[in-house]
């Protein structure tokens, strides 16, 4: 292959000249609007160079609804290809590139963000704290992540997507049976937003342990906290196997190494068992956050306090090991002996007993509660009976024997969709409208919300029922198209029914926001929901510093505490306060990681070789910085205080 | 004097000495592969559990708790993930 013709799509089509169109139009609208409103300034200052951790909330919150839209134009395209039976929307090729950019898209670029969201945004809050343990890092974990997410998504314009599945399994991924750049891509997206996230992994635990408001022990955080602290650990435990079995598929594929080859002593299959080491975990990290939203949404929209919390706090702890302790159940197939997959069999099914005594948990706080339903406790409410289908379906899928029968079919697909969407999707738009007030200002529509939830709801059903019977029937995943004398023709055009209506739910949460930004109340108060812990003690939107006092804590639920049991959360006065400075490096090595990606992904080598050095040298400068923060001053404080009517 | 003298140091660094260079034995001597990777694992374990301890102060401070659950979690996860490697890629493969 020439030098330049690696550059090319390797199947190009109209869609993909129209998207290059769209993309280019896109960024020359973005730079010309930014520079006619003369808003480069307020960019820079404002949110590229900043630290704050509720802006760096926003900015994964708005990065996640992005690749949302992204990868159910993906989902989109799926479904229509396979609606009909020897449908030719799209041809082998592209659908290939399809289903496994959307996979990647869904899992890293916005189902991980959705839950960094709400952990940068929430969990100081929740704790006391004014900032995350090292803001400047959480900035780098930021655009690492970022850059590692628009690495994958410009790839299918220059050199072609990633084609080998989300999982990428070995031999396929291999330069011998995916000639383009597209597994390139894959590894070096996920090892740039891979190191973003370990980073953010280390910055949240030692937030939770490390900065809590006085009186906050640990048996006395919120359910949230909990949850973010709980899935933070398993980040850092199982993103380093992530990175290493990257960092040897980038090696067998760049410099031709054999460790996941077939000949010459290599193991293709410890590709599937690695990735799947990190790929259980991750399920958990990105589940167990949802959680702890919906902890926080049920007790307070049932207006009690949450029942076991004690429960809760071991059944995640649980979780948390058992989660490495099954991954095996993801290739049942692949060849071992019964003994070992009865043993990652009977590992499966126990971790269904803590997830069965949250789900309970849930019911009992709800029991006797004052239910209010509210778009995110409808959300909530939602999520038990469509995630327990799911839940019970993997517990079928657990069974070694069985899975046989399962694997790789339709039903895999419907399982882990009625797992994934109302387990962490439903979970994330309940948080996005549970917290929005705190964020914005401002309540979204209550009335078109609940639309959207019923919407939404109602469409996974229609999109994922079918896919069960279809895969029972013997409709294998990733196919791109069936005769008709197979009959799955009506299952898929359900689907695509549903697809549609999942279509039509996210563009009603699109104009909701539209609708509450012109007329929603900006007089909501701090405190909108009656809710019952400290992120909700201080004004909305957030002050920079989140608390002019650092609040006093002696019990679960401070802030009910003080509004029900004339507990003092504030007590003293004010004090000049400590904040960190914005800084521009973190955006900076975030663009020069992108650069460096990019040339690995090429085999550009000079500047592979330069960025590298670029990458070393900003380390090297923030290693001699001399930095130390500056000081919002009582006055300052006074005023802003006052301004927002305390 | 004496409690100026850092008596756990010094015998500390003269642990790790010795494990160095019982490891570097195996090089040195003709054993078979199995007898030889045993004693490299065993000092290399041995000798991470010193470094942490007398060099990096696990244990010394008020994280005490927090550090040592954080090492008895990642060992766990550690000798999981090898040892479910090996059982599903060798030892329980037919």
């Amino acid at each position: 292959m020439d030098y330049f013709d690696r550059f090319a799509v390797p199947h190009p089509s109209p869609a993909i000249y129209a998207s290059m169109v769209a993309i280019g139009l896109t960024v020359i609208a973005i730079f010309a609007g930014l520079t006619y409103f003369k808003k480069w300034g307020y960019l820079w200052r404002e949110w590229l160079t900043t630290v704050d951790h509720k802006r760096i909330g926003i900015m994964y919150l708005i990065s996640a609804l992005l690749m949302l839209f992204r990868g159910g134009a993906d989902a989109i395209m799926m479904r229509a290809q396979l609606a009909a039976p020897e449908n030719t929307l799209l041809d082998a090729q592209h659908y290939n590139e399809i289903f496994t950019t959307h996979g990647i898209v869904m899992i890293i670029f916005m189902a991980m963000p959705f839950i960094m969201a709400f952990m940068n945004f929430v969990v100081p809050l929740q704790i006391g704290a004014r900032d995350v343990a090292f803001p400047r890092l959480n900035a780098l974990s930021f655009w690492l992540f970022f850059m590692g997410a628009m690495l994958l998504n410009i790839s299918f314009v220059v050199g072609g997507s990633p084609d080998a599945g989300w999982t990428s399994y070995f031999p396929l991924a291999s330069n011998e049976f995916s000639e383009s750049v597209g597994t390139n891509y894959y590894m070096f997206a996920l090892q740039i937003s891979g190191l973003g996230t370990l980073m953010t992994g280390i910055n949240m635990i030692t937030t939770i342990l490390k900065m809590r408001a006085p009186g906050m022990t640990l048996m006395k955080m919120p359910m949230f906290t909990w949850s973010s602290l709980v899935a933070n650990i398993i980040i850092v435990f199982a993103f380093p196997v992530l990175t290493v079995a990257l960092l040897m598929g980038t090696m067998d594929r760049l410099f031709a190494t054999n460790f996941f080859t077939t000949a010459n002593g290599g193991m293709d299959m410890l590709w599937a068992n690695f990735f799947w080491v990190w790929g259980h975990p991750e399920v958990y990290i990105l589940i167990l956050p949802a959680f702890g939203i919906y902890s926080e949404i049920i007790s307070t929209f049932s207006r009690r306090n949450l029942y076991g919390y004690k429960s809760m706090v071991g059944s995640m702890v649980i979780i948390s090991l058992l989660s490495f302790l099954v991954w095996t159940h993801h290739f049942f197939t692949m060849g071992q002996g019964a003994l070992t997959n009865s043993i990652f069999s009977i590992t499966t099914m126990a971790i269904a007993v803590p997830t069965g005594v949250k789900i309970f948990n849930w019911l009992f706080t709800l029991w006797k509660g004052k239910i209010v339903i509210t778009t995110p406790m409808l959300y909530s409410l939602l999520f038990i009976p469509i995630f327990t289908i799911g839940g019970v379906t993997g517990v079928m899928l657990g069974m070694s024997a069985a899975d046989y029968q399962y694997h790789n079919t339709m039903f895999l697909v419907a399982h882990f969709h009625m797992v994934i969407i109302p387990g962490v999707v439903f979970g994330m738009l309940a948080g996005l409208h549970y917290y929005w007030p705190k964020m914005f200002g401002f309540k979204l529509n209550d009335k078109i919300g609940k639309v959207e939830a019923w919407v939404i709801s109602m469409s996974t059903l229609l999109a994922f029922m079918p896919m069960f019977f279809s895969g029972l029937d013997g409709q294998a995943r990733r196919m791109y198209t069936y005769s008709e004398s197979t009959g799955f023709g009506i299952y898929n055009m359900i689907s695509m029914v549903g697809a549609v209506g999942l279509a039509i739910g996210f563009c009603l949460i699109v104009y909701n926001v539209y609708y509450s930004t012109r007329y929603a109340s900006r007089d909501v108060g701090s405190d909108p929901w009656n809710a019952r812990t400290l992120e909700w003690a201080t004004h909305s939107p957030v002050p920079e510093y989140n608390f002019a006092m650092t609040p006093q804590v002696n019990s679960l639920e401070p802030f009910w505490d003080a509004k029900k049991r004339g507990h003092e959360l504030f007590t003293g006065y004010y004090e000049k306060i400590h904040m960190p400075n914005n800084s521009g490096v973190p955006f900076i090595l975030g663009c020069i990681f992108f650069a460096w990606g990019f040339s690995f992904i090429f085999g550009m080598w000079i500047p592979a070789i330069v960025t590298t050095i670029g990458i070393f040298a900003c380390m090297a400068y923030r290693s001699f910085e001399n930095d130390h923060g500056r000081y919002i001053s009582v006055n300052e404080i006074q005023k802003t205080e006052t301004s927002r009517g305390a | 004097m004496s409690e100026l003298f850092p008596r756990k140091q010094v015998m500390g660094f003269v642990f790790s000495l010795i494990l160095t260079i019982v490891a570097l034995m195996v090089y040195f001597s003709d054993m078979s592969f199995s007898v030889g990777m045993t004693i490299l694992l065993i000092t290399a374990f041995i000798q991470a559990a010193l470094q942490l301890v007398v060099f990096m102060h696990a244990g010394e401070t008020g994280d005490r708790g927090s550090i040592y659950t954080n090492l008895y979690y990642a060992i766990f996860i550690a000798l999981v993930t090898v040892f479910g490697t090996l059982l599903c890629m060798i030892w329980g493969y037919v």
